[in-house]
């Protein structure tokens, strides 16, 4: 028997040896694949079981990690549930996808990120749980109030950069929305609420300062049609073109009218610097035909135009039309026919020209921080491009200081202090209400503010209301707050 | 009482002379005696006993983040019992193996800690818990082993039962497919059911099974050992030596068709062909049994939809559609992601997430340990299972009769074999069948029929070491 009993001992161990492999293989050598399948729901309650890091504006959190009693151990608390901040902090669900800061530097606050190895394993052996890193925001609390509050109840948004910087000061949109509706562990309630903020017909989900549909930027574009027309060194304020008081566009029978109808400002011939002022229609349309698409294209492409910007949320790339067809080339030279910008792109616009021509990179974070606060990685200031000389900034500086001082955006005019702008009155299409639109910086001689607001809808008044109306006074409200500091 | 040098092997069926000394005088010799043996079970079982109960205290630190002395008491029972066993030994069955109880107390408490632990996160606890009903069930399992080393005070009487423990374990058998006490828990038909109680019989069937086997088995080697035909180079039995093979063959066929399930079927043969190739010598039989069973099984795979659906969890695991199917390999893939976010080192007690595996205290509690113990645990517990299993071989190299011999083979492979079947199944060796880890898994029959065999496996080893100091029995 017992050689009988030998063969049968070796293959209960071997039988052993079978067991101890496979254990060994799931538990060693493929452990970490099976950690990460995105089946693993370990994982998923592991990364909630982790502290998340803040996000933090002039280091007082704007959402943060606080202790829950269910199986995640915490859950995501945001401090403002009217949404001044939603639309950048985004939202946090536990398995919905995330948005906004949350899911651009998720790896920084799930403490994950390369620069936190070795904190994971110093956790590992001290048995502590890793907490994630907390992210501090460029943004400033009390413009960001401003803007808020200097919105009201339009549809629309404000966007404020530094322009030495870069750093997005402000970034507000509205209808916004509560993200604690989306960060309740309870999975059918946050779909339910998901699908009420979808159907929502004021879109509250939608960043509208970098991420919403397109908007057509009317006239705000002339600044960047009056950067690129007297940086290529073509034209100067003094240039003149006809000045008709209606204009059949090449090759249509569409007319094009001035806004206030008629001609601008008297005079067979009209200056660069009176279009600009009075913000006449008919004379940019054949200044862009003299300049040509390819010219204006290649200096849209400088301040963004077309171009991937991750602030570090992804901003929607704004469009400048490539065109063959002069109609559509005049049509797109003062802001119509099928030119298409986020807020944030005419921000950039308008900060390159109060930079004196130097533009730097949009940004949204300005460092971030070890669960103690102290320093990890900071964001230093980036130039993106130099689209216009130092002069062509100096001169367009002069015609939006004119323009508030002298002419269509005067709105925005605060006593004391310079203040360059520009308006913008978009047109839709038939019968659609208006898009109305301001940017600007202050003070002119030294900015420390760069702003673009738009407001759709025409602020509730259709097609009756301009840019200076609606858009300039929130412009300067939120200037004011700037300069108060 | 005479002195015998060759008390080694008394004569079969004879027992021996210090039987019929008077009870009184038996313990006065024995407590004169060093008992070696048992000496060293009492060391054992401190360690053991500290291992049970620091389980549950580690439990409850891990989970709850306080100390429940209600519980801490409860499973303080186990190794109380197992004392009381340890002391019955030391009288009834002094050079008993010293191994046994320590492991079972072992296993047992790591079982009852890690149902417990699952019963605080499905915060299910006290009566209604499965951890206290898992410890209500050692008890009875161990008072039932106690209640086995005193009446079967030799193993030898068991052979005379061998055709009484066929008849009873067939009857086990086939019990859960009676109308009326047959319960179906996930597709197979393994359990009765009277009231609140259930109970799977095929658990103690396998002890009925095995004693049959010694016993057939001992008296009919030598016709099973005659070899017939050559066929294909290997010596075929002789057909008229083909019926018992047959019988027991058609029977796991039964259990795989009509009680669906291929685990249990898969244990009775494994036992019986073990357990004949042990007896007979005859490698045929096993070449012939698997070719038998692997040929009913495929049959019955492409015929029965569930063992089909088992090999495709099995070999596609990670098959989306099979993973999402109803009785898919979820649960497989569940178990495998917990045992691998355990790692080497594990989650520590009361801090992973057993339970997010469908039945992780029972079917599941292997994954369930490795994920809060680690593969270090596992490799633990799969040891304390070899060297289990090792204690039983030693009998069967050194027993006393072939009739013991062959009864602790079979008894210690089957515990072998049905944690093969079990871990093998959720680690992905081999198809996924629905057994018991024996000690581990939560469940009255399996904890019963697993002590039961401690105590046939104490009583048979009893008679490997006779005192060699000149006092005889």
């Amino acid at each position: 028997m017992s050689r009988q009993l030998r063969r049968v001992s070796i293959v209960v161990v071997l039988m052993f040896i079978a067991l101890f492999t496979s254990t060994t293989i799931i538990q060693a050598v493929q452990s970490d694949s099976l950690r990460t399948d995105g089946r693993n729901v370990r994982t998923l309650y592991a990364s909630y079981s982790a502290q998340r890091g803040p996000i933090l504006v002039d280091g007082q959190p704007i959402a943060q990690s606080v202790p829950s009693d269910d199986q995640y151990k915490y859950v995501r608390q945001y401090t403002n549930p009217d949404g001044m901040y939603a639309p950048i902090t985004g939202y946090f669900t536990l398995n919905q996808g995330d948005t906004g800061i949350e899911e651009a530097m998720n790896r920084e606050l799930t403490g994950t990120a390369d620069e936190n190895f070795l904190d994971r394993v110093t956790a590992i052996v001290t048995g502590q749980n890793p907490k994630g890193d907390a992210v501090e925001l460029t943004i400033d609390p009390k413009i960001q109030q401003a803007a808020w509050d200097a919105l009201g109840g339009q549809s629309g948004a404000v966007v404020v950069l530094d322009p030495k910087t870069g750093a997005v000061l402000a970034m507000v949109s509205k209808p916004s929305y509560d993200p604690n509706l989306l960060a309740s562990h309870d999975t059918n309630q946050v779909i339910a609420n998901y699908k009420q903020l979808l159907a929502d017909p004021g879109d509250p989900l939608v960043n509208r300062a970098i991420a919403g549909d397109l908007y057509n930027p009317g006239s705000v574009f002339k600044v960047l049609m009056t950067s690129a027309l007297i940086d290529s060194g073509r034209f100067t304020p003094d240039s003149q073109e006809p000045n008709p008081s209606a204009l059949v566009l090449p090759g249509t029978s569409t007319a094009i009218h001035n806004s206030e109808g008629g001609d601008c400002g008297g005079g067979e011939t009209v200056s660069l610097a009176d279009a600009f002022r009075l913000s006449c229609n008919i004379p940019f349309a054949q200044f862009g035909r003299d300049l040509g698409n390819a010219t204006i294209a290649k200096y849209a492409k400088a301040f963004g135009f077309g171009q991937k910007i991750d602030i570090p949320l992804p901003v929607t790339p704004s469009v400048y039309p490539i065109t063959s067809d002069v109609d559509r080339l005049m049509l797109s030279s003062f802001g119509q026919g099928d030119d298409h910008v986020t807020p944030l792109q005419i921000a950039m616009v308008t900060a390159a020209v109060a930079n004196g021509g130097k533009l730097m990179k949009p940004n949204l974070v300005k460092s971030v921080l070890t669960p103690d606060l102290k320093q990890r990685q900071s964001f230093s200031p980036e130039e993106f491009s130099s689209p216009i000389s130092e002069q062509t900034a100096s001169t367009v500086t002069q015609l939006m200081i004119n323009n508030v001082n002298n002419g269509a955006a005067s709105n925005a005019r605060i006593r004391g202090v310079d203040v360059a702008g520009k308006t913008g009155t978009a047109e839709n299409g038939e019968g659609d209400p208006y898009t109305l639109w301001f940017t600007g910086f202050a003070p002119a001689n030294d900015p420390q503010a760069v702003i673009a607001v738009v407001v759709e809808n025409g602020g509730g008044h259709g097609q009756s209301a301009v840019g200076n109306q609606i858009a300039a006074p929130i412009a300067r409200n939120v200037l004011e707050a700037v300069l108060s500091e | 009482m005479t002195l015998g040098s060759d008390t080694r092997t008394p004569p079969l069926g004879s027992p021996a002379a210090g039987q019929r000394q008077t009870i009184t005088q038996t313990i006065r010799v024995r407590l004169r005696e060093p008992a070696r043996m048992r000496n060293l079970e009492l060391g054992l079982l401190v360690p053991a006993a500290a291992i049970a109960i620091g389980a549950v205290l580690l439990v409850q630190l891990g989970a709850l983040g306080t100390t429940d002395s209600g519980m801490l008491t409860l499973v303080s029972l186990p190794p109380i019992f197992a004392l009381v066993i340890h002391i019955a030994l030391r009288i009834v069955a002094r050079d008993a193996d010293p191994f046994l109880v320590p492991i079972a107390v072992v296993l047992n408490g790591l079982g009852i800690a890690e149902i417990y632990r699952i019963d605080i996160a499905q915060k299910t606890l006290g009566w209604d818990g499965a951890g206290v009903r898992q410890i209500v069930w050692t008890l009875i399992a161990m008072a039932i082993a106690f209640a086995v080393l005193l009446v079967v005070r030799s193993h030898r009487v068991l052979q005379r039962y061998s055709y009484i423990a066929m008849a009873a374990g067939i009857v086990l058998l086939l019990l859960p497919m009676l109308p009326g006490i047959g319960q179906v828990t996930s597709g197979a038909r393994l359990s009765i059911g009277f009231g609140p109680f259930s109970f799977q019989p095929g658990e103690l069937a396998k002890i009925a099974l095995a004693i049959f086997f010694a016993g057939y088995l001992v008296s009919n080697r030598e016709p099973l050992s005659l070899m017939g035909r050559r066929v294909l180079g290997l010596r075929l039995p002789r057909a008229r030596n083909l019926g018992p093979i047959l019988v027991v063959w058609a029977a796991a066929m039964v259990v795989l068709v009509f009680q669906r399930d291929l685990g249990t079927s898969l244990l009775y043969f494994g036992l019986f062909l073990v357990m004949i190739y042990v007896a007979t010598g005859k490698a045929s039989w096993i070449v012939l049994g698997l070719v038998l069973f692997v040929g009913g099984a495929l049959l019955a795979s492409r015929v029965l939809g569930y063992v089909e659906g088992r090999f495709h969890a099995w070999l596609d695991a990670f098959d989306p559609s099979i993973y999402n199917a109803t009785g898919g390999s979820y649960q497989l893939l569940q178990g495998m992601f917990g045992m691998a976010n355990g790692g080497l080192i594990g989650s520590g007690l009361g801090q992973g997430r057993p339970q997010t595996v469908p039945l992780a205290s029972s079917d599941y509690i292997v994954p369930s340990l490795g994920e809060e113990l680690g593969l270090v645990g596992l490799f633990a517990i799969l040891g304390l299972y070899l060297l289990f299993v090792s204690r039983g071989f030693r009998v069967g190299y050194s027993g006393a009769d072939d009739f013991g011999k062959l009864l602790a083979v079979g008894l210690s492979f089957v515990v072998a074999l049905q944690v093969f079947i079990v871990v093998g199944g959720v680690t992905r060796v081999i198809p996924l069948t629905g057994l018991t880890t024996p000690f581990l898994a939560a469940g009255g029959s399996s904890l019963t029929a697993n002590w039961i065999i401690v105590a046939l496996l104490l009583r048979i080893s009893d008679t490997v070491r006779p005192p060699a100091r000149g006092v005889a029995r």
